[in-house]
Formats: structure tokens, sequence, C-alpha cells
């Protein structure tokens, strides 16, 4: 796997921090982390900038125990998914164009 | 029953700064975070969205190097391509790999996958060749449309709107042919981790350049490597008069 066994250990402390009690929607949250926790080895600050705000922001949410409250959050996260790659893609975008077009007049 | 073939090739990141060896005999490459060229990106996406619109059959894809080049392989088998062939090269004979031995390479796949389609990125952000598309096309005595920003698929014809100097042209070629990726072609997808576990599942194929009948053999020799000559830093004046002064006095005026 592409990922860093300190990022799965961190995926696992996540786990654990969520309790060994299930509750609803438990393994779309650990997905969703999981999700992030990749997409962020690419930051443009630095992997472990993302992963340290990532876990605060996770860990900050953890005693939530309302389902549509969750899901609201995971929906944000997805939201977050889609920007990164936003983000990603026109960082890229703009330093190729840079690099090999000429400036349009 | 068409099948495409789509290069991608695994280079060193677009956004790390190139440190040159100081013996001058290339560029710092162990340590150094390596990705897929973005050029190979858009031709994967390319290839993945024909496939998706029930154009194109198959999508494999294919890299020549080291065991490291599978990293970029599974990448681009996570993006959508079916499955995946790669073609072991390492040592010497990766150092000096080229346009050349690879066109020869892809030559010998394409007859033998029986492709309708080979597509290319245009050029590699670490060489910037842009020459083992139009190779290819020669060596198989295939029509190319090279720095495509629009590709469509009319029947046995391929109509290519290219970038060019000036402007766009606009092309009609027979298939079976060559396309080469410019940046405008499309917006690649990420390749997420779920993507990625999926594509786990997906075959890659191993194969030696001899099992193709590819001789590594290259004709160029890197002679020198050095870094572009810095910038020299400006000067700053305070007035329009000394601004001329000191043009009269650099000889410029």
């Amino acid at each position: 796997m592409c990922f860093s066994t300190e990022s799965h250990l961190c995926a696992v402390q996540l786990s654990l921090a969520f309790g060994t009690m299930a509750y609803p929607l438990r393994s779309e949250v650990v997905r969703l982390y999981k999700n992030l926790l990749y997409l962020g080895q690419e930051y443009p600050k630095g992997a472990g900038y993302f992963r340290d705000r990532l876990k605060s922001a996770f860990l900050k949410n953890k005693d939530v125990k309302d389902p549509e409250m969750i899901k609201q959050m995971i929906a944000r996260g997805e939201f977050v998914i889609k920007e990164l790659e936003a983000l990603y893609y026109l960082r890229k975008y703009r330093t190729m164009k840079k690099r090999y077009y000429e400036p349009e007049e | 029953m068409s099948r495409v073939l789509v290069g991608v090739k695994r280079v060193i990141d677009y956004a790390v700064k190139i440190r040159v060896k100081p013996d001058h005999s290339g560029v710092v490459t162990d340590g150094v975070k390596h990705s897929m060229n973005p050029f190979c990106e858009i031709a994967v996406e390319e290839a993945v969205k024909l496939k998706e619109k029930k154009l194109i059959k198959e999508v494999v894809a294919v890299s020549c190097g080291p065991t490291q080049v599978t990293e970029t392989i599974r990448t681009a088998l996570a993006m959508g391509c079916d499955r995946g062939i790669h073609v072991e090269v390492s040592g010497k004979d990766y150092e000096a790999m080229g346009p050349l031995q690879i066109s020869k390479i892809f030559a010998a796949l394409a007859k033998k996958e029986e492709a309708s389609l080979i597509i290319l990125g245009k050029q590699a952000i670490d060489d910037d060749c842009n020459q083992t598309g139009q190779m290819t096309a020669a060596l198989l005595d295939w029509p190319q449309g090279t720095f495509a920003s629009e590709v469509t698929i009319d029947g046995e014809k391929v109509k290519v709107v290219r970038e060019i100097d000036g402007g766009l042209e606009t092309i009609k070629i027979s298939m079976p042919a060559v396309l080469t990726a410019d940046l405008r072609l499309n917006t690649p997808r990420y390749a997420t981790l779920p993507n990625i576990m999926k594509a786990k599942k997906k075959k890659i194929a191993n194969m030696k350049p001899a099992d193709l009948g590819v001789d590594m053999v290259s004709r160029v020799e890197v002679l020198r490597v050095d870094e572009p000559p810095t910038r020299l830093a400006g000067v700053k004046v305070e007035t329009v008069d000394d601004l001329v002064a000191k043009l009269r006095a650099n000889g410029t005026i």
C-alpha cells in the first residue's frame, strides 16, 4: 500500500479514539478519514501539516452521537475531498501552463 | 474489438525542486518524490473517457523501467485502465533509455496487442523530448495526431484538433493511429484511495524488451548536466536621470 505505516497507525489510533462501542456510521467516518489522509499526502504545506489538522478536526467532533449531524459532517468531509482535488489540479495545470506555454497577450 | 495502449512515464514530481548531481552526470533522483508525468495523466484520462463512451473496448497502461514504475501503472489502473504491462528495464539500460527505445517497444506491443490507438503524453517533464509519439507512428507507419487538444472518434477515423503555433489545426486521420496529448485535452481525474484499492485486482503483465525483440542500445550519450545560469540581481535607481546615466554607462544607449 502506498500509505506510510505512520498514517495507518494514525487511522487505527483514531478508530480507537472513536471508541470500541459501535455508533451509527462509524465505518463511513473511518473511511472518510482514510481517504482524506491519503489525499493529504500531496498537500502543498506538507503531509504532516495536513495530518495534524485532519486529526484534530475529527477528534474535536468525536462525541457527536446524532446520526443526522454525523451525516452532515461526512458530507462536509466529501466536499473537502472535492476541494483538495480541485486545488491539486489547478496547481498542476497552472504550473504546466506557465512552464510550457507562451503567456497570452 | 478496439484496444488502446496508453504510455505512462514515472518522472520526478512536477513540484520538486530539481538538483544537479555534484558530478554533473545527471539530476538527483534518490529519495526524490516521483509521480506520473502530467501529460501522461491527460493521455490516460482521454483513453478512459473513450472507454466510458463505449467507443473502445479495453485500455492497457504500459510503462518501461525498474520495479518502481509499477506504482505509476497502478495509478493508471486506478484512473480506469483495464490492465497494465510493465516492460522491465533497469540499471544502465534504464539510464540510457530514451524515445527511440520506447517507441520500438510500443511499436512491438501495438502489433502484439493489436491496438487501434496509442495515446501518449506529448512530452515528459524530465527530458522534454517530444519525440516518442512521432517515432512510434513512424516505426508503425501509422498516422499521428500530435498536440491533441480535442479527439473525436468517427467510425474508423479520428478527428484531432491540434495546438500549433498561431492557433488550432483540425485533421482527420485513419485508425490505427498514434495520438499525443496536450495540456488542454481534458482534466485528469484524481486516483483516490478507493480507486487504488479497487485497482489492486487488475493485472499487470511483466516482460523484458528482449521478449519484444527490442534492443536497448542507446545512440545518445549524456556528456554533462548543468543548472541554468542564475539570474543576476537587478539594480534599482532613484530617478529617470539615474536610469539614463546607467544605460549610457552600460553601453545600451
